[in-house]
C-alpha cells in the first residue's frame, strides 16, 4: 500500500481557553502554556506541512486567540502557502485583531456555537458573557466579508434548538453550517448521560438537516456529523487512519486524530524531535491502522471496508477496549450489544445532572 | 430539468472570497481551495475556471471554450452548466 500525502492539518496552538465546554475535543491531560511550541517552532511545522502536501491548515486550540502571537502564526501559515482557517469561539478576538488577521492572510473563520441564546450557550460553555461577545465578533466578521462557517456542536441539551440554529447561521451570513453532533471521546465521554441525544432527537436532526439542505441550496452549505451511536454503520473516521489528516498538539506531539492519545499502547512522536515527514510516513503510530491489513473480521471480509475503514479506532478503544476491533457502532461488530445497552440507558439517564466541565490538569 | 442555480448567458460568474485555484506542488495539477475543502480539478475544470474571471459572462465562457476546443457550443454549454451549477450549490461560485 502506498501512503498518500496528508491534505489537512489541525494545529492545536494552545490548550488554554476561556470556555470550558463539557465536550471539548482536547485531551483529558490539558497542556499548559509553558509546554507550548514557540512562534518559530510552529512556523517551521507549517512549512514542513506544506512541503509534505498539506493544503488546508486549521488553527485551533483550546482558543487560538489565547496565543498573543496569533497574527504572526497566520502570517507564517500564509507564507507557507497554506489555506488558513481559524477555528475559534470568538472570545479573545477584537475588531483590531480581525483586521490584522485579515491583513496577514487568514482565509476563513470557523466560529463555534454552543447554543442559540446566552443562557443556554453560557451554561454549556461555562463562561458567562461568552455568547454576547461571540455575537459581537460574528457581526464584525460579517461586516468584513470574511468567509464564515458556523460550527454548531449539537447534543441532547440543544438539539431542540436546531431550527433556530440554522436561522442564526443564515442571519450571520455563514456560507457553511456544520451540524456537528458530539462524538464521545475524552471530555464528552465524562458527560455522555447529559449529551447523548435521544432516538427522537436523532431522527429529527436527520430530517431537519435534509430539508434545510434542500431549502437553502445555493445560500448555505451543510456539513452534517450525525450522532453515530444510532447508526447501523460507523463513520469513516478521518477518512481512514493516517490517510488524509494529522493533528499537532501544543507541545508538538503529532497525532492521527485529536482523540488518539486515548489509545494507551501507541507512542506518539514530537515534531520537535523528528520531522513531520518521517512521523507521517514511518512512525509506528501512524502505520498502526493504515490501510486494511490490520482489520479483524467482520471488517476484513466486509464490502464496506474501504467505505468506512472499520470506523473509529478511538471509539473501538472506548467501547470494546481494543483499538484494533471493529467500531462497535457497526451492526456487524461482535461488540455491538454494548452500544445497544448504552442506548437503553439513555432514557433512564439523568440528563439534568451537572456537567463535568473541562479543567486544567494537575 | 431546469435548476434554479443554473446560469443564464448574461450571468457573470466569479469565485467568492475564500475560494481560489492553486497549484498542488506536491501531487501536481491544480486544486480549488475553499473553506475547509480542497477539490482536485481535471483539465476541463481548470479550463472552465481559467475563464471565470469576474468579467466574462457565462455565454462568453461557453463560446470561448467552444472556440478553444473546436467543439459544438451546445455540448460545451451542457458540461459547463453542470460544473458551475454544482459549484454554486456548494457556494464555491457566485454571480458578480
Amino acid at each position: 500500500m502506498t501512503t498518500p500525502p496528508p491534505i489537512a492539518m489541525l494545529a492545536e496552538l494552545t490548550h488554554r481557553c476561556p470556555l470550558s465546554c463539557p465536550y471539548c475535543s482536547n485531551s483529558l491531560e490539558l497542556q499548559d502554556k509553558a509546554g507550548e511550541m514557540t512562534t518559530d517552532q510552529w512556523a517551521d511545522v507549517f512549512r514542513q506541512a506544506a512541503d509534505l502536501g498539506v493544503l488546508q491548515l486549521h488553527l485551533s486550540g483550546g482558543e487560538p486567540a489565547s496565543r498573543p502571537d496569533l497574527v504572526d502564526l497566520v502570517t507564517a501559515a500564509h507564507e507557507a502557502g497554506l489555506y488558513t482557517n481559524l477555528i475559534t469561539s470568538g472570545v479573545g478576538l477584537t475588531p483590531r485583531r480581525l483586521d490584522a488577521l485579515e491583513a496577514a492572510g487568514m482565509d476563513h473563520v470557523q466560529l463555534s456555537l454552543q447554543g442559540t441564546n446566552a443562557a443556554l450557550a453560557d451554561r454549556i460553555g461555562g463562561y458567562k458573557g461568552g455568547f454576547n461577545r461571540k455575537m459581537l465578533i460574528a457581526q464584525e466578521i460579517k461586516a468584513r466579508g470574511i468567509p464564515l462557517t458556523l460550527n454548531a456542536v449539537m447534543h441532547r441539551q440543544n438539539l431542540d434548538d436546531l431550527d433556530r440554529t440554522i436561522e442564526m447561521a443564515v442571519e450571520l451570513g455563514a456560507r457553511r453550517l456544520e451540524v456537528a453532533c458530539v462524538q464521545f471521546h475524552g471530555w464528552a465521554l465524562k458527560n455522555r448521560a447529559q449529551l447523548l441525544p435521544t432516538r427522537e432527537q436523532t431522527e429529527m436532526v436527520k430530517r431537519t438537516v435534509a430539508a434545510a439542505r434542500t431549502r437553502l441550496r445555493g445560500v448555505m452549505a451543510f456539513d452534517f456529523v450525525p450522532p453515530d451511536y444510532y447508526a447501523d454503520y460507523p463513520k469513516a473516521c478521518m477518512g481512514g487512519w493516517g490517510s488524509a489528516g494529522l493533528n499537532v498538539i501544543p507541545d508538538g506531539t503529532v497525532l492521527p486524530c485529536h482523540a488518539a492519545e486515548s489509545i494507551p499502547y501507541l507512542t506518539f512522536e514530537k515534531v520537535t524531535e523528528r520531522s513531520l515527514r518521517d512521523i507521517w510516513y514511518d512512525s509506528a503510530a501512524f502505520n498502526a491502522y493504515r490501510g486494511t491489513d490490520w482489520m479483524p473480521d467482520p471488517c476484513a471480509t466486509c464490502e464496506r471496508k474501504e467505505v468506512d475503514f472499520g470506523g473509529c479506532r478511538c471509539q473501538a478503544m472506548t467501547l470494546a477496549g481494543n483499538a484494533g476491533a471493529t467500531d462497535p457502532v457497526c451492526v456487524k461488530s461482535p461488540d455491538h450489544d454494548k452500544v445497544v445497552a448504552l442506548l437503553e440507558e439513555v432514557d433512564a439517564a439523568d440528563a439534568e445532572a451537572d456537567f463535568t466541565y473541562r479543567v486544567p490538569a494537575g | 430539468m431546469s435548476d434554479p442555480l443554473n446560469l443564464k448567458d448574461a450571468d457573470v460568474p466569479r469565485l467568492p472570497r475564500g475560494v481560489r485555484l492553486a497549484p498542488d506542488r506536491v501531487r501536481g495539477g491544480t486544486v480549488l481551495l475553499a473553506p475547509e475543502k480542497a477539490v482536485r480539478l481535471d483539465d476541463i475544470g481548470v479550463a472552465i475556471l481559467g475563464r471565470v474571471d469576474g468579467a466574462a459572462s457565462f455565454g462568453d465562457v461557453v463560446s470561448g471554450l467552444a472556440r478553444d476546443y473546436n467543439a459544438p457550443e451546445d455540448q460545451i454549454r451542457t458540461d459547463v452548466q453542470k460544473f458551475l451549477t454544482s459549484l454554486r450549490g456548494r457556494i464555491y461560485l457566485e454571480l458578480a
